[in-house]
Parts: structure tokens; sequence; C-alpha cells
């Protein structure tokens, strides 16, 4: 007696994005009123202008449903097409139970298999990632991928090395079967050796950062995973449109620009200087954002990559939908 | 020797920093003299390994304040 598997998908997609974005928006000359900064001080650093603060209502599930429901509209697939969710989190404050299956639920999404998944700034590559193979696979015909944050449940608000940067905000994808590929082959590790740099310290409840360190290793270690990601798509750099790497800081997005040699044809997503770092919610955010300016466009080959606690890494080239 | 470091060291300065070669001098302070900030001093550490074949780990970034620090660190950790 053997065990039957599922043919599965020659290739899985995105089929469409949607974001949510928090209603208060906190300038650089707000936060100067709290703490010790100003907005060229956190211009300089971060490129930060202005980032969005979730209210009491804007709870991780209510601002998930939203991203969700943008990128299911935008899919054009009706909830019942769905069968995963997979959403991507690092500020679950109240882990148990996950807010996958709620989501879902709330969405109108009939039974799916749900869960949430925790690879700090990289959970939505991570999350992508899953639900390509499970496609693949032939677990899933349809998934949804949501990411998002309140990393303000979790920062000291007056401090001014975490607060200027880290942000709340929701964004998603439908991911669905395709003949040709539309999402590559993913190239992903983690540097555990490194796993205070972005940490919440058991007991205290606040993430603190080394900055420098988390600095250093970003712009120094993760261009040999963004040009595998590409190599192992089979893409050439100069094939690229779109470059949309996690919003994290404004110097690390250029250093990583420059380092790639990417000139003035390659889009390059600078959100985080309206956004902040907004984590797992960052790329989809930033994706959702240069589609609905124009600068981004339907069939745009886009090449992505999440990074952050853990620390965490997860590239990929991605058609856009 | 120390004026070849010193020499590299202020092309570095001045490529990540935008630091004029004469101001870095041995006394300087990196942050409150040539308005470095903790990101940039990433980028010179960085730019300092390639350059100079030494290794800068974080730990050690902190403890290099001035040029003169950052001179001597080179002088003495160079194979």
């Amino acid at each position: 007696m053997s065990i039957r598997l599922p043919a599965g998908a020659p290739g899985a997609r995105v089929l469409g994005l949607g974001g949510y974005r928090p209603r208060r928006r906190v300038t650089n000359d707000e936060l100067a009123q709290v703490m010790e900064t100003n907005d060229e001080w956190i211009q300089s650093r971060v490129g930060i202008a202005e980032r969005r603060w979730a209210s009491d209502d804007e709870t991780l599930v209510e601002m998930s449903v939203a991203a969700g429901g943008k990128a299911l509209a935008a899919s054009g697939l009706s909830p019942d097409e769905v069968d995963l969710v997979i959403l991507a989190s690092a500020s679950l404050t109240e882990p148990i139970p996950g807010i996958g299956p709620q989501v879902a639920y709330r969405l109108g999404i009939p039974r799916p298999g749900a869960f949430d998944l925790n690879a700090g700034c990289a959970g939505f590559c991570y999350a992508l990632e899953s639900a390509s193979a499970a496609i693949r696979a032939g677990s899933a015909r349809n998934v949804l991928v949501v990411g998002v944050e309140r990393l303000t449940d979790v920062v000291d608000k007056t401090d001014r090395s975490t607060a200027v940067i880290f942000a709340d905000g929701a964004g998603a994808a439908v991911v669905g079967a395709s003949e040709e590929p539309g999402i590559g082959p993913v190239a992903w590790g983690s540097d555990g050796d490194q796993f205070s740099a972005i940490e919440i310290a058991a007991g205290t409840g606040t993430m603190t950062m080394a900055g420098q360190a988390v600095y250093r290793w970003a712009t120094t270690r993760l261009t040999d995973t963004l040009l595998l990601a590409m190599e192992s798509a089979g893409v050439d750099p100069k094939d690229i449109d779109v470059f949309a790497p996690h919003q994290a800081n404004l110097r690390i997005v250029e250093s990583m620009t420059k380092r790639l040699g990417f000139g003035e044809d390659v889009v390059v997503a600078r959100d985080v200087v309206q956004s902040g770092n907004t984590s797992a919610a960052s790329i989809p955010l930033a994706l959702t954002a240069l589609m609905e300016s124009g600068e981004a466009k339907s069939g745009d080959l886009a090449l992505v990559l999440g990074y952050g606690a853990g620390l965490t890494f997860a590239g990929q080239v991605l058609t856009l939908p | 020797m120390s004026e070849d470091i010193q020499a590299g060291l202020a092309e570095i300065l001045e490529e990540v920093a935008g630091v004029a070669p004469a101001d870095a001098t041995p006394e300087k302070s990196f942050t409150e003299d040539l308005d470095v900030d903790s990101l940039s001093m990433v980028e010179i550490a960085t730019a300092v390994e390639d350059k100079f074949g030494v290794a800068i780990p974080d730990d050690e970034l902190g403890n290099i304040k001035t040029v003169g620090d950052a001179m001597s660190y080179i002088q003495k950790n160079q194979g």
C-alpha cells in the first residue's frame, strides 16, 4: 500500500496585493516634542519623514482583514476559492490563539488551513515561499498571505533609537497556481548567532535593537542572498524592473541598491520615508504603493528581500500582478 | 606607515561622510568634531576592513572614538 500524493501546480504567482495604513500619521516634529530628536536627525539617520501608528481599534486582526480583503478583491477570487491563510507577524502580544484562523473567518474564507508565522521582518517573504511551495505541492490551490504589525505595542515610545523607526500596518497578497512560475525560488537563511540583535528581552515587553550590528549585517551580508535569488530564478539583474527590499531604513535601501548596481531604470521602493519600518508588512505595503502610484505595473519583475529579527532573511523574484 | 594609514583613513572619511581630508587629524573625534553618525561609523569600519585587511568587530567599534584611535587600531591589527 503506497501513499498517494496530489499532482500540485507547475508554478505559483501573486494574483493580487492589498495594504492597510493606520489612520494616524505621526511626523518627526511630533516625536521631537516627546524625545530628544528632530526632523533633520531622523531623516539623516534613517530617512523616515513620517510613520503610521495604529489606534486602539486598528488591531492586528482588523488591519489584516482590511489588507486581506483588498488583496482578495484585487485577485478577482472569491473567499471560498482560498484554502490556506498564512499570517506573518512579530508583534502578537497575546500569541494564543494565533490570529490567522480569525482573519480567515472574518473574510468569509471557509475553514482554510490557517496559521501564524514569525520570522521577524522577513516574515512576508517566508510566508510567500510557504504559499508558493504549498501550491506547487498540491496542498493548497490559493493562499492568502498577510504581513501585519503593531510594533508600537512593543516599542518604548520615548526611546529615540526605536520609536522613530518602528510603526504599524498590514499588507497582503493572494497567491495562486500558474503555468508559468511567477514566484522564483527563495534564497533564505538565518544567522542565529545574532539572536539578540533585535529582541524583546525576557520580562521586558520592549523591543531593543543593536542598530550598528544590524546595519552592518544588512549592508554587507545580504548582497549574496539578493544575487542568489536572481540567479536561482534564472533572472539577470538587468531584467529586474522593481527592487523592493524590506523597508527598514532608507540608508540600507540605498546601500543595497548601490551594491547591486541598479541604476535609474530600476524602480526602487522607498516607502520607509512615509511608513517607517512596518516589519512583516513593509514589502506588500511598498509594492502596493508603487502599483497605486503607477511607478510599478502589472507584469513587472520585482526583486524582494525580507530581513530582520532572528536574524532571518529571505529573498525572491516575483512577477507583479 | 602612520602617514599612509592617516591618508587612507582620510580618503574613506571623505567618501563615506564628506569630511575634508585636511580635517581628518588624529585628535579629532568622529562624532563630536567630524559629525559622523553611528551608521556612518559602521560604513567607515567596513571600508577600513576592506582597505587595510583588519577586522573591526561591533564591540571594538564602540572603543574607536577618534581618528587617532582608528589609526592605532589599524596599526596594531594589520597583518
